[in-house]
């Protein structure tokens, strides 16, 4: 048997303030991330990643707290990798480089480190991204929640593209790439343990490959975004208030499964308001929407894609639900925590 | 979804709404007394759809809302206890009281856990046993059986760190008490349908009986809503006022008679404190004396400073119906669900952040 280094001691359980000190457990740490996700240009560990770039950059950051960190359908670490390609990915850049920061809190397992690692791992190559430079900090016990996250990153827009919130036009189509509300309920009931008989995964994926397939049927994309924390209502409002149009949508025509729509009336949280880290909601011309629509139903994050409202030249800035019964409502960002109603 | 679908058939909707049209022409005002209602209402955008003669006012439903600032204060006060616990339903934390919110005395380092139900804060009681936890039992009918049942549930198990703060109301009295008010001529009120769950529709005779009003039962559908309308006119049209039950799959006429014994195990009837409306006799539920050990207002010597309301806040008229949040100055300017004034704009059924969230037919 090999000797037992001091790391992989140190590994067998938990991560030590040591670790976060710049010596040897560092240094070994830091060859079991390489190990996991390294790529030429981060093994160098040089202090600044390096590279050339050819065109209009596209640059984004996001820092992650989730709590669990595991959850069905993912974890903090796909979380960290999906949520930043994706905000990439909207402006529709193709995302090509990341960096990966860890607040990590004192006494860690080793284990769910490794775990959201790998994770990282899997996502970084699915969304076709390199990790090309990282830090890693460990503080005392209660001064950070586990684990924090935090990543940036770069993409190239490709000529020709001009995504903004503020682009929508009366006249365009509202379109959205499936079923809303599951990465929400999927984190509510993992950490309030409310079972389900069918458990609810979150649809947290990277959506760069979905934005370039709409992205090759037209290049007229005119918003786009993902609709994560704040949920739908907050996207299209966003989209409203800085076009300064109105937006309508048809109550019925926005895809809920029927396991998040059960969880939300029985918690008294309307899916509207849920946060989502696998869909994207873009306004484009109407005479685009078509080709736009059969590009996102062909991709797999987007089979369930459909059209669910218009752009309207009325109520400019707000976001307007025409309900079933036939009255009209205004739907509004939310404010504040999301909470479960009293009765 | 089961149970769900069909009662949100709009083509059921529209018949229903074309038979109210054709045979009311009278002023009608109808007042629902639950928050969840009001919402229900809004969001199906009920008000818009019924025929301009019926006009629709909230009464005060929603459990939050009606919780007394000088209560709060309490609540706030306890948490600052150390080694106290505060576990409380979620709307709550936000709600203002004189001085402060739960939510930011939590931010301020108290310990304010949001639980979903008395079972969650009987766990964190186990959990904590070198910490007193004090539950937050605000709400109507509807949740003080299972506050009762914690507190049955913690004295079998010996649990000697498990608090109740009631501060429980009952619906009934609070409706004598607005129609004596007289402040609103109202010609019909729809029932709760969560707190009828539990004390039935009988409760309410009365106010058919001595009050010559018309009344429904309703539950939380559209097409429920528009039910409970349409046999509130009839009753209105044909002089004949009853409590009807139109929310059957929920609501037995006799109510919950296991939930309605656990409560009166453990409440008894009291006087209690409403936001914006003062003291009600025998409308509120205090620990019976056999259960003072878990009567937090017993156990705990809170003292608070005189509880004021906000200046301008027109919160307490909105509550009676008397008012309603369009004619709050601060409404939209300087109260929001941003930056709430009143207690009306912070709970998601309070009357004032329905209103600011769903429009009345977008027209803010």
């Amino acid at each position: 048997m090999p000797p037992i280094t001091s790391m992989e001691k140190a590994m067998e359980d938990k991560i030590l303030l040591a670790h976060g000190s710049g010596g040897k457990l560092m240094h070994d740490l830091i060859q079991s991330f390489l190990s996991d996700i390294g790529n030429p240009m981060l093994d160098k560990m040089d202090d600044a990643a390096v590279f050339d770039v050819k065109g209009k950059l596209a640059f984004t950051t996001d820092s992650y707290t989730v709590q669990p960190l595991f959850f069905p359908g993912g974890d903090i670490g796909k979380l960290s990798v999906c949520g930043t390609v994706n905000d990439i990915a909207m402006s529709g850049a193709k995302p090509l480089y990341l960096s990966l920061a860890f607040i990590i809190e004192e006494g860690l397992p080793v284990a769910e480190l490794k775990k959201i690692l790998g994770s990282i791992k899997k996502a970084a190559a699915e969304a076709g991204v390199k990790i090309v430079t990282g830090d890693t900090k460990v503080v005392n016990k209660g001064c950070a929640d586990k684990i924090f996250i935090n990543t940036a990153g770069v993409g190239i827009v490709p000529d020709g593209v001009n995504i903004s919130a503020a682009n929508a036009r009366p006249g365009d189509k509202v379109i959205l790439s499936g079923n809303i509300g599951d990465h929400g309920i999927a984190v509510l009931s993992q950490r309030e343990g409310l079972k389900f008989t069918s458990p609810i995964p979150s649809d947290c994926a990277p959506l760069n490959g979905l934005a370039a397939e709409m992205l090759k049927a037209t290049k007229n994309i005119r918003c786009m975004r993902d609709p994560t924390r704040g949920g739908l209502s907050t996207t299209l409002n966003d989209f409203a208030e800085s076009s300064k149009v109105g937006i309508n949508v048809a109550e019925g025509q926005i895809p809920i499964a029927k396991a998040v729509l059960a969880a939300c009336e029985l918690l008294g949280l309307d899916p509207l308001y849920i946060a989502n880290e696998g869909k994207l909601v873009v306004v484009v011309p109407a005479k685009d929407a078509a080709a736009v629509l059969a590009a996102m139903k062909k991709h797999k994050y987007g089979k369930n894609a459909c059209i669910i409202g218009e752009v309207t030249a009325e109520h400019p800035g707000r976001v307007v639900m025409k309900t079933a019964l036939g009255a009209s409502r205004i739907i509004d960002m939310p404010v504040g925590e999301l909470l479960p109603r009293i009765c | 979804m089961k149970y769900v679908e069909e009662y949100r058939d709009p083509e059921l909707g529209k018949k229903l709404l074309e038979k109210i049209r054709q045979y009311s022409h009278k002023p009608i005002k109808l007042m629902e007394f639950c928050g969840g209602h009001t919402v229900a209402i809004f969001k199906y955008g009920l008000r818009q759809l019924l025929p301009k003669n019926i006009e629709m006012l909230s009464g005060p439903g929603c459990p939050v809302c009606v919780t007394a600032a000088a209560d709060l204060d309490k609540a706030i006060a306890l948490g600052k206890i150390p080694n106290v616990i505060i576990t409380s339903f979620g709307d709550m934390v936000r709600v203002p009281g004189s001085y402060s919110s739960l939510q930011k005395a939590k931010a301020e380092g108290a310990d304010v856990r949001i639980v979903y139900s008395t079972q969650d804060a009987l766990a964190i009681a186990r959990e904590n046993p070198d910490k007193a936890v004090v539950f937050i039992g605000i709400g109507f009918e509807t949740t003080a059986p299972t506050v009762a049942a914690s507190v049955l549930q913690a004295e079998q198990e010996k649990l000697k760190n498990y608090y109740i703060l009631s501060l429980h109301k009952i619906c009934p009295p609070i409706m004598k008490a607005i129609l004596d008010r007289g402040e609103v001529k109202v010609n019909g009120i729809i029932y709760p349908g969560h707190v009828s769950s539990i004390i039935g529709s009988r409760p309410y005779q009365f106010i058919a009986d001595d009050y010559h009003i018309a009344g429904a039962v309703a539950g939380f559908e559209p097409i429920d809503l528009i039910h409970a309308v349409d046999s509130i006119v009839a009753q209105i049209e044909h002089n004949h006022f009853i409590v009807e039950n139109t929310y059957r799959r929920g609501v037995k006429d006799e109510g919950n008679i296991p939930a309605l014994r656990l409560m009166d195990a453990v409440f008894e009837v009291g006087e209690a404190n409403w936001r914006g409306i003062g003291n009600v006799p025998a409308s509120g539920l205090n620990l019976r004396e056999k259960y003072a050990q878990y009567d937090a207002d017993k156990h705990f010597d809170i003292n608070v400073p005189p509880a004021k309301e906000p200046k301008g806040c027109i919160c307490g008229a909105v509550l009676r119906g008397v008012s309603t949040p369009k004619e709050c100055k601060l409404f939209r300017k300087t109260c929001t669900p941003e930056n709430p004034v009143g207690p009306c704009m912070v709970s998601a059924e309070g009357s004032c952040a329905t209103y600011y969230q769903y429009g009345e037919g977008y027209g803010r």
